[in-house]
């Protein structure tokens, strides 16, 4: 349980211990993972900022019933890139980052196995965006048809289709690239002593969810590819005039689809499995039931997908069938949300802000989680089918879930990748206020999916006018908090509260992890020699 | 990194690319697949597309399932497209006769194809079609009309909870495509 100091890069001179690049061209040929995982972080940080705001026109046209602001078409292109953009370009590349900096950090790895093709990644990603932004302005708008994409909607997209399609396809390239430099670190670049169970939670969830990705993305980028032959080349995929069937397109998706939400939210019970223990004082509890229960839920994923199309007409067999799997994901994530409490029980408990964080995601993931479990009953299933019910589901497993823990994961990394400590008080401002208007946010789309709301729609019943006016105003708060969190994540990269953070910066964190053994922040080449004691305090 | 790594990394790097490879060609692979899932369970409401041969049921007398009849045009094809009868109610096991009416609008050769779906899905096995303009794609004449008769038969195996049999036609305007 104890843990030596490695040795720092600081004392090496061979010819590999030269600092960055000078000047902005740094940023574009660097294969560093650390300054390749902050780049992945601005951008992250950026695209959620920009998704933001267009969840922000979303809200504003609902806040009342009737058009105020935008026309629908506008607004339903809306719904779409506020998804894609935050999936692909704001939560997705927020956990690579965190995957680039901390994985070789925390495996006692001096790199990622393929710096350069790492670079690569980042840099399609940022193309595959950009392509996807461009879309707003061509002839027919952007993509308007969810972040689904079903045909025979999204065949009626205009000029911007073959732009959004090969977006997907940058999209996914650069993630599949990722992911294979992630699965290759782990296997190949562990320290002397670093067993698969000894790895910390983090990394072992990043190992499932890169197979979960190379797994799945393909079979998005082929589902994309026929929606363009389809609509180019005269194929029929999924369009019954040629024998086709656009339900077939739904199971393509959901295959990917499924595996992809879990993408999303598997790297997000990593950090909250590091975090925890650290503010709890204790080890994880059920280290390898994590590891298990892990493995469970990505196994899962990929035989449940027709739960999200329980309304097709289904026979009563399939309805079954995925009604049951689908319950059955409650038990692995049972399993951890259990964990999590018993890791706090009778803890020395401390509530810096990213504890905070980590504690409204093990309460608000479990809500979000109970709604999944409601939706997967078939029968009760088709009175929540494309409700506002099923928007404040997904919203409650990735905003207070994926997104908190990403906020957790930067308060509490923030110190060591810069050597500053971040503002306290303000850190827990923008918690308070976070997690007080998320709820105000999401909780009221409940209640308006369940009176029969439907989602993608810019204007509603006058029924439904007070809470859509409650949510509204959550959003509003919620978006507008977030600047605090871009205040101290620029304050602190300028120095924060001036105060010297030492290397382990939390109390005793060196026993749960490498990388708070390194100085903060860490030199720009850690562990070039492999650390020799490997702490195991998170086991 | 030592050379034995970068070994080790590449032979990975080559099995995860082969995985990559071989999970796009499984998207595609879900097609041929998904019909032929469909196929052997008659899911999806998908109904035969080809004729069955007129066979000799004995006729139900004391039975009586509506059939609805609904039509459409895909994407506002330029046709006008109706059926001659809304409703009708058969008995199981007898075969009947229904006109279908479909005109090009246009003043050019038009090629469409009418798909069928069936609803209740479960019931699309047993509704039988002998004759269908929709087996095969139709050419219409600049401003032609024409009308088509469907011929079919409801099997009197059709389990007793279904009452109502909607069958609906989309006609698809495929010149373009031709």
């Amino acid at each position: 349980m104890s843990a030596v100091v490695a040795e720092h890069d600081g004392h090496h001179h061979d010819d590999h211990a030269h600092g960055p690049e000078k000047g902005l061209l740094r940023w574009i040929v660097t294969t560093n993972h650390k300054d390749i995982g902050t780049l992945y972080l601005l951008f992250a940080l950026t695209m959620f900022f920009v998704g933001g705001a267009m969840a922000l026109v979303i809200r504003a046209e609902l806040f009342e019933p009737g058009l105020q602001f935008v026309e629908p078409q506008f607004f339903n292109s809306m719904t779409t890139m506020h998804a894609l953009v935050m999936v692909f370009g704001a939560v997705m590349p927020g956990f690579v980052g965190l995957a680039n900096w901390m994985i070789p950090m925390m495996i006692g790895a001096p790199d990622m196995a393929l710096p350069r093709m790492n670079n690569m990644s980042f840099w399609m990603l940022v193309a595959g965006v950009l392509l996807l932004a461009s879309t707003l302005f061509m002839e027919g708008g952007a993509p308007a048809a969810g972040w689904t994409l079903y045909p025979p909607l999204v065949l009626q997209t205009g000029k911007a289709l073959p732009f959004a399609i090969f977006s997907v396809h940058l999209l996914g390239v650069s993630s599949i690239m990722g992911a294979i430099n992630i699965i290759a670190t782990i296997f190949n670049m562990r320290a002397p002593g670093m067993t698969l169970m000894k790895m910390p939670l983090f990394v072992w969830t990043w190992l499932i969810t890169a197979f979960l990705l190379i797994a799945v993305m393909p079979v998005f980028a082929g589902a994309v590819t026929m929606l363009l032959t389809d609509r180019f080349f005269d194929t029929s995929f999924f369009d019954a005039a040629g024998g086709g069937d656009p339900v077939l397109y739904q199971h393509i998706f959901w295959f990917f689809g499924h595996p992809e939400v879990y993408i999303m939210i598997l790297p997000t019970f990593g950090v909250a499995s590091t975090i925890i223990p650290v503010f709890a004082r204790k080890p994880l509890f059920g280290y390898s039931s994590m590891v298990y229960a892990t493995a469970s839920i990505a196994f899962l994923s990929f035989v449940v997908w027709a739960h999200h199309m329980f309304t097709v007409g289904m026979p009563i067999a399939g309805e079954l069938y995925f009604m049951y799997a689908t319950m059955l994901i409650a038990i692995p994530t049972g399993v951890k949300v259990f964990n999590w409490t018993a890791t706090m029980w009778k803890g020395s408990m401390t509530f810096e802000t990213p504890m905070l964080f980590s504690i409204a995601f093990v309460v608000l993931f479990t809500l979000g989680g109970f709604t999944g479990l409601m939706m997967s009953i078939a029968p009760s299933d088709f009175q929540y089918h494309d409700t506002y019910f099923i928007v404040a589901h997904f919203h409650y497993t990735l905003v207070p879930a994926s997104v908190f823990i990403l906020m957790a994961a930067g308060y509490y990394w923030l110190p060591k990748w810069t050597g500053h400590m971040y503002n306290e008080k303000i850190g827990q401002l923008h918690f308070w206020l976070s997690v007080v208007s998320v709820n105000i946010l999401f909780f009221p789309q409940h209640f308006l999916g369940l009176a029969g709301m439907p989602r993608r729609i810019p204007d509603y019943a006058v029924q439904f006018a007070d809470w859509n006016m409650i949510s509204s105003v959550g959003g509003f708060i919620f978006g507008i908090s977030q600047l605090l969190f871009l205040y101290i994540v620029i304050d602190t990269i300028r120095g924060g509260t001036g105060e010297k953070v030492s290397d382990e910066v939390w109390e005793d964190a060196h026993k749960h992890g490498l990388e708070w053994t390194l100085p903060s922040p860490p030199p720009y080449h850690s562990f070039t020699t492999p650390p020799t004691v490997i702490p195991t305090e998170h086991i | 990194m030592n050379d034995d790594v970068k070994q080790k990394n590449a032979k990975l790097v080559r099995t995860l690319v082969f995985v990559v490879v071989a999970m796009f060609g499984f998207g595609f692979a879900l097609v041929p697949l998904y019909d032929v899932l469909c196929d052997i369970t008659g899911l999806n409401g998908k109904v035969a597309s080809v004729a069955v041969k007129e066979i000799v049921y004995p006729v139900d007398k004391d039975r009586e399932v509506s059939v609805e009849f609904v039509t459409s045009l895909n994407e506002s094809a330029p046709m006008l497209f109706r059926s001659e009868t809304k409703k009708l109610k058969v008995h199981p096991g007898e075969y009947y006769t229904v006109n279908f009416y479909a005109e090009n609008l246009t003043d050019k050769v038009m090629v469409a194809q009418a798909i069928p779906s069936i609803s209740p899905g479960l019931a699309a096995e047993y509704f039988k079609k002998t004759e269908c303009f929709c087996f095969t794609e139709q050419t219409f004449k600049p401003r032609e009309g024409r009308t088509m008769p469907v011929r079919f038969v409801v099997d009197p195996n059709l389990p007793k909870q279904y009452k109502i049999i909607t069958l609906a036609y989309t006609f698809f305007d495929n010149t373009k495509t031709q």
